[in-house]
């Protein structure tokens, strides 16, 4: 199965290309978008973008490795990303590790088996004033207590 | 002393404060505007090394200075990258500024492009920060819509585009030559300098990387004189409004605005309300978790600028203040810390990436009790391996091709040479014996 970026993205590729004086350049815009499109970086995603970007398979690959947003594999629908550094783990970032893992019965960095939802604990997300944090997808959730963090999940389950 | 009132935050609390049209009722871009029209980029620079405005990143270097660096009539496009990538554990203050006043920043941008004659500017703001990069996508739209950014920006024949480049989840990105890399689609690898970025940055072109909040202050230096910048705060040599950031053991952790200088202790006790929960102070933090930190007798009558924090063995940085409250047991703290630097890591030079693993190795293996008395002399020398010897009497000097390593070195060799006491009690019996 090929990849491609359906029509917004790809109209999207063609006003970056516009945009930035450089091809490769476009190598983190891109990945992002196939990420969103997609749901993480499949081999066909890393051909194919290898080739808009004009470089190789591999030079792409040194890329991607890199930087800890880019799934290799697919996460859940939810990703659960909670700060373990130190301003979080001083205001109780464990506790919110436990609850959670507790509640889907996950170690961090697992999946539930319905593919709703990923654990991970994540280095600083420079959110230190509202710690401990939680950034569920694309969005932060502030001064979590294991209460608040079980409503927000109620929501999402 | 008349009460300090705050320029970078002055809006905060203002509903809509992030849209162009509220910026505009309160003066928006009246600098942008004297600079695009009035003003030739030499006498901006002038202004702003009057100043003496130091970047607010992390390294203090002087704004005006840097922008010097980039050669006159250059044949090559010169760029100007703002630098969104806030990732120092400890400070928080660069997102506020975007989601609450992101036009204050544009309009910093457009000053510091017609200093260094830059056309394409690069906002590189942290992969984490979507709905920011969002807001800010927002906020150039606005812009093109009024003529402030695209062709010929107040009328002039002056052209700006102003892109928003999204990182993707690594601390390095932060310096400024991992940054370029990153830009360039590359890993975040730092680069051996010289060339310095003013002469081979961004592919290969002449680059200006400045932080947030250096180009937050821009519009007000142009605004209100360089004179009028240089009287605020403590220090002649070091003035200007700060943002710190609060965290940790306080009862009231956030983003406060005061002049640099302002003394530790009032920020501590004063803006933040004093340690949480009837605690005791036990040590802080001072500039983002690559400051070695001070213990509470340490911070007495300690100014935050630039340099009373280095003459106090520690760093400004970038203001981001953690502090340890008499609860905080210090060798997982400096274990947490430890494994941050160890995934964070970038893997090029072997002292920093052996170093980080080894240390975070050796202090997971403390705080489970199975520590060796060996091994606390094996951690400093494993600082000492990656960070060289610690003299800031002499500025920095190390052993690897970006300040990581000293980054790392320096606050683990703190806990340990001031909290020993602590390391040992963790030793087993049988370590003693």
């Amino acid at each position: 199965m090929s990849f491609a970026f359906d029509a917004p993205r790809t109209k999207r590729f063609k006003a970056l290309v516009r945009q930035y004086p450089d091809r490769r350049s476009l190598a983190l815009p891109l990945l992002h978008m196939a990420q969103d499109q997609e749901g993480h970086i499949s081999r066909d995603v890393l051909l194919a973008l290898a080739e808009m970007l004009k470089i190789s398979p591999a030079e792409l690959f040194d890329t991607v490795s890199f930087y800890s947003m880019f799934n290799l594999e697919p996460k859940g629908k939810y990703l659960l990303q909670v700060c373990q550094t130190l301003s979080c783990s001083l205001a109780g970032a464990d506790l919110v590790v436990d609850h959670i893992g507790a509640k889907f019965k996950l170690k961090p960095g697992e999946t539930t088996a319905d593919g709703r939802f990923t654990l991970l604990k994540v280095e600083c997300l420079g959110s230190c004033g509202t710690a401990p944090v939680v950034q569920i997808n694309d969005d932060y959730y502030e001064k979590m207590t294991v209460d608040k963090v079980g409503r927000v999940l109620e929501k999402l389950s | 002393m008349k009460r300090y009132q705050p320029i970078l935050t002055k809006y905060l609390d203002e509903p809509g404060s992030a849209t162009i049209d509220f910026y505009l009722v309160h003066e928006g871009y009246r600098a942008a505007r004297k600079a695009i029209l009035e003003m030739d980029a030499g006498e901006i620079i002038e202004e702003v090394k009057a100043s003496g405005l130091q970047g607010r990143g992390g390294a203090g270097f002087p704004a005006g200075v840097k922008w010097d660096f980039i050669p006159k009539n250059s044949k090559k496009p010169t760029y100007l990258i703002n630098n969104a990538d806030e990732s120092e554990p400890g400070t928080f203050k660069d997102r506020l500024l975007m989601n609450h006043n992101p036009h204050q920043m544009l309009e910093g941008m457009i000053i510091a492009s017609k200093a260094i004659g830059c056309h394409l500017a690069f906002i590189y703001i942290r992969g984490e920060f979507v709905k920011e990069a969002r807001l800010l996508e927002t906020a150039i739209a606005e812009c093109r819509a009024n003529n402030i950014l695209g062709k010929g920006i107040f009328g002039s024949d002056y052209n700006l585009e102003i892109v928003v480049h999204r990182g993707a989840g690594a601390y390095i990105c932060g310096e400024e030559t991992g940054l370029i890399e990153s830009l360039e689609g590359k890993r975040g690898w730092p680069r051996i300098k010289p060339p310095f970025p003013a002469i081979e940055g961004y592919l290969k072109s002449p680059t200006v990387v400045n932080n947030v909040e250096t180009l937050c202050n821009l519009p007000h230096i142009l605004n209100e004189g360089a004179a009028w910048f240089r009287k605020i705060g403590a220090s002649k040599e070091s003035p200007g409004p700060k943002l710190y950031c609060l965290s940790g053991g306080v009862q009231k952790p956030g983003v406060y605005e005061a002049p640099l200088g302002t003394l530790l202790e009032t920020l501590i006790y004063d803006f933040a309300g004093g340690i949480a929960d009837g605690r005791e102070l036990k040590a802080v933090i001072p500039g983002g978790s690559s400051a070695p930190l001070l213990k509470a007798d340490e911070i007495e009558g300690l100014k935050m600028d630039f340099p009373s924090v280095k003459a106090a063995g520690s760093m400004l940085g970038s203001a981001g203040i953690i502090v340890l409250d008499d609860t905080v047991d210090m060798v997982q703290a400096c274990y947490n810390l430890a494994r941050f630097y160890a995934h964070e890591s970038c893997g090029q030079c072997t002292p920093c990436r052996e170093g980080t693993t080894w240390l975070t190795k050796i202090l997971a293996r403390f705080t489970a009790g199975q520590g060796r008395l060996e091994d606390l002399d094996l951690i400093l020398e494993v600082t000492d391996n990656i960070g060289g010897l610690i003299d800031f009497s002499q500025g920095s000097f190390g052993k690897t091709i970006c300040p990581f390593g000293e980054a790392v070195a320096w606050p683990v060799r703190a806990f340990v040479e001031k909290f020993r006491a602590e390391f040992e009690a963790y030793l087993p019996r049988e370590a003693l014996a």
